[in-house]
């Protein structure tokens, strides 16, 4: 089992109605390894992480997971084998106070699943977990509805949410959008321990000064297909790649 | 406008504070406070059969009727938590109204049987019809739960099983009044103060996850058509039972047990008493039931004023009469004044 590589697609295809969303892309990710996937806005980043996890059917191709097919696998059962991901708009559930929120994938059959996880009380471990995320324990924050959290904690929120599951693979979809510099550079090292902890990660994004300090390699996707992959100093000095950010800024310092 | 500049503040009440935590324990006051709005309203559902005398039987049989109506809303209320609108309660009564019929007239069995046996039955029936259309959301979900009874209303028709469009009557009744009321207010209290724990619970929690973001709940692992099954047989089983019950009492199941009525007088009553709270719909169903038997005396114009009645305390009161009553008993309001800039100045503009 630990030989082979965590995850592989071959020759994904998604299309939407004529619309060829992901054109053959294929990949592989070894246990432990950390992977970015970047390109312009509508390249498909978002679509290959639905068809990883089960959101979305994949009109061709193939995904093995731990060297077991999971193509078109229901999304529950996708967590069940150990994948967790987060939402590009993440949308807690709002009336909850952000602790309960947790208490979900707390609750799900994977986490009850594994060893100890019937056992305790979830609004405990939720907390120790938020506090964990840079929810201050002794403040109000943890125990406040979701809804009128600011934006930065609803992405740590998120971020949580998927570690509850304690999950081999992570898959992040743009989890610093819309979040300040300060705001990123709180989250940054919580995901520098999630890769340091030995979890596969995939991240989606498009800050890509910070996705180069976790990630060893990137996959860069332009309408749907994959036009490189590598080291991320490499990467970028493609000339195909620095075609397709053409017009979109690019800040870029490895 | 004296309220320029001021804006409303709510405050939860100290009483309210303390009684959440331990402290709840900690003097006779602080018990009172927090269960005496269910204690006074479990003592005036036990207390009222015994009165009889006073109030007459037409009276007894009007909260024999609010009960079964907030049983039904009760499950519309357990559906709506899990993000399901139904518009069609009445698939449910009927279903446990048949399935009692049936199996009284076919093999004899008293009401202590087929009662239990035909909610069981009944809610395991409703949840396999459903089972199909549990993907859909919103108003795709709710438009096929109305059509649902028009549909089994057609096929007795047209099939003449289970009696046809005769029905079957005769039926075994249950025991005298003061029992059979007995019967069905705890039952009611037993599903009012259940489904509140139940959604107090980790499983609970889940269930009303799956309203506000299911997708979410999705990547957290769970199945959600399982859980959607599971809510549609919990909400169907109080459902069933009031249609089972109805039909003893009547001593008749027939092709009424589908009609709109019992659709719609638990989605008033749920609307009106104020969804999510459980308590919030039965005592819609307490208010709504017995106004529509006050209003017999207006003739004609009975439905004109119940419905400005409906209408007046939905545009009032939209989040409904428990919870409004429930905010007063738990909060106190007060105007304070605005801070300089921001808000406060623009309410000084407009007010000026």
């Amino acid at each position: 089992m630990d030989s082979g590589p965590i995850l592989r697609a071959v020759d994904l295809c998604k299309d939407f109605g004529g619309i060829r969303a992901v054109d053959r892309v294929s990949f592989e990710l070894q246990k432990g390894e950390t992977l970015g996937i970047i390109g312009p806005n509508g390249s498909g980043k978002s679509t290959l992480i639905n068809l990883i996890t089960g959101f979305v059917k994949p009109s061709g191709g193939r995904i093995f997971y731990q060297g077991r097919d999971i193509t078109g696998i229901a999304p529950h059962k996708a967590v069940m084998l150990g994948m967790a991901r987060s939402f590009q708009m993440p949308r807690p559930f709002y009336n909850m106070p952000a602790y309960k929120n947790l208490v979900i994938p707390l609750f799900s059959p994977r986490t009850r699943r594994l060893k100890g996880g019937r056992y305790g009380d979830r609004d405990e471990v939720a907390i120790h977990l938020l506090e964990d995320m840079g929810f201050e324990r002794d403040s109000n924050v943890p125990y406040q509805p979701a809804g009128v959290l600011p934006h930065g904690y609803v992405k740590r929120l998120e971020l949580a949410r998927c570690l509850a599951l304690e999950p081999d693979l992570v898959i992040l979809d743009e989890l610093f959008s819309g979040m300040s510099m300060s705001e990123v550079a709180g989250v940054l090292p919580l995901i520098e321990r999630i890769a340091d902890e030995g979890k596969t990660l995939i991240m989606v994004e498009h800050r890509l000064r910070e996705l180069f300090r976790v990630v060893d390699r990137v996959i860069v996707l332009n309408f749907g297909r994959k036009i490189a992959e590598g080291a991320p100093d490499v990467v970028m000095a493609n000339p195909e790649v620095k075609e397709s950010y053409l017009g979109s800024e690019v800040e870029f310092s490895a | 406008m004296n309220e320029a500049g001021y804006r409303r503040e709510r405050l939860d009440r100290g009483i309210k504070v303390r009684t959440d935590d331990i402290f709840a324990l900690s003097s006779y006051r602080e018990i009172l406070y927090l269960t005496l709005p269910r204690l006074a309203a479990i003592a005036a559902l036990l207390v009222f059969p015994l009165l009889k005398g006073v109030t007459g039987i037409y009276w007894q049989n009007v909260v024999l009727t609010a009960c079964t109506i907030a049983l039904l809303a009760l499950s519309w209320d357990l559906l709506h938590s899990v993000g399901l609108v139904s518009l069609g309660q009445a698939i449910f009564f009927g279903a446990g109204a048949y399935a009692t019929g049936f199996f009284s007239q076919h093999f004899g069995w008293p009401p202590l049987v087929t009662i239990p046996l035909a909610t069981a039955v009944g809610a395991i029936f409703c949840t396999v019809l459903l089972y199909p259309v549990l993907r859909l959301r919103g108003i795709y979900f709710a438009l096929i739960t109305f059509a649902m009874p028009l549909l089994l209303t057609r096929v007795i028709e047209a099939t003449k099983i289970l009696g046809g469009n005769v029905g079957m009557s005769g039926l075994p009744p249950l025991s005298d009044t003061p029992l059979d009321l007995y019967l069905i207010i705890t039952v009611m209290l037993i599903c009012v103060f259940g489904f509140r724990r139940l959604f107090d619970t980790d499983y609970g929690l889940v269930l009303k996850a799956i309203r506000e973001n299911d997708r979410s709940v999705m990547a957290a692992g769970f199945d959600l058509q399982w859980y959607r099954t599971q809510a549609v047989f919990i909400a169907a089983i109080p459902g069933a039972f009031a249609g089972a019950f109805l039909t003893h009492y009547y001593q008749f199941a027939g092709l009424p047990a589908f009609s709109i009525e019992y659709s719609i007088l638990p989605l008033a009553s749920a609307i009106v008493g104020g969804p999510g709270s459980f308590s919030g719909v039965a005592l819609g169903a307490f208010m709504l039931v017995p106004l529509s038997e006050a209003l017999r005396s207006f003739g004609n114009l009975r439905v004109v004023i119940y419905s400005i009645v409906v209408v007046v305390f939905i545009v009032i009161l939209p989040e409904g009469v428990f919870n409004y009553l429930q905010r007063k008993y738990y909060q106190i309001e007060r105007l304070v004044p605005m801070e300089e800039g921001g808000n406060g100045q623009r309410a000084n503009i407009a007010g000026s």
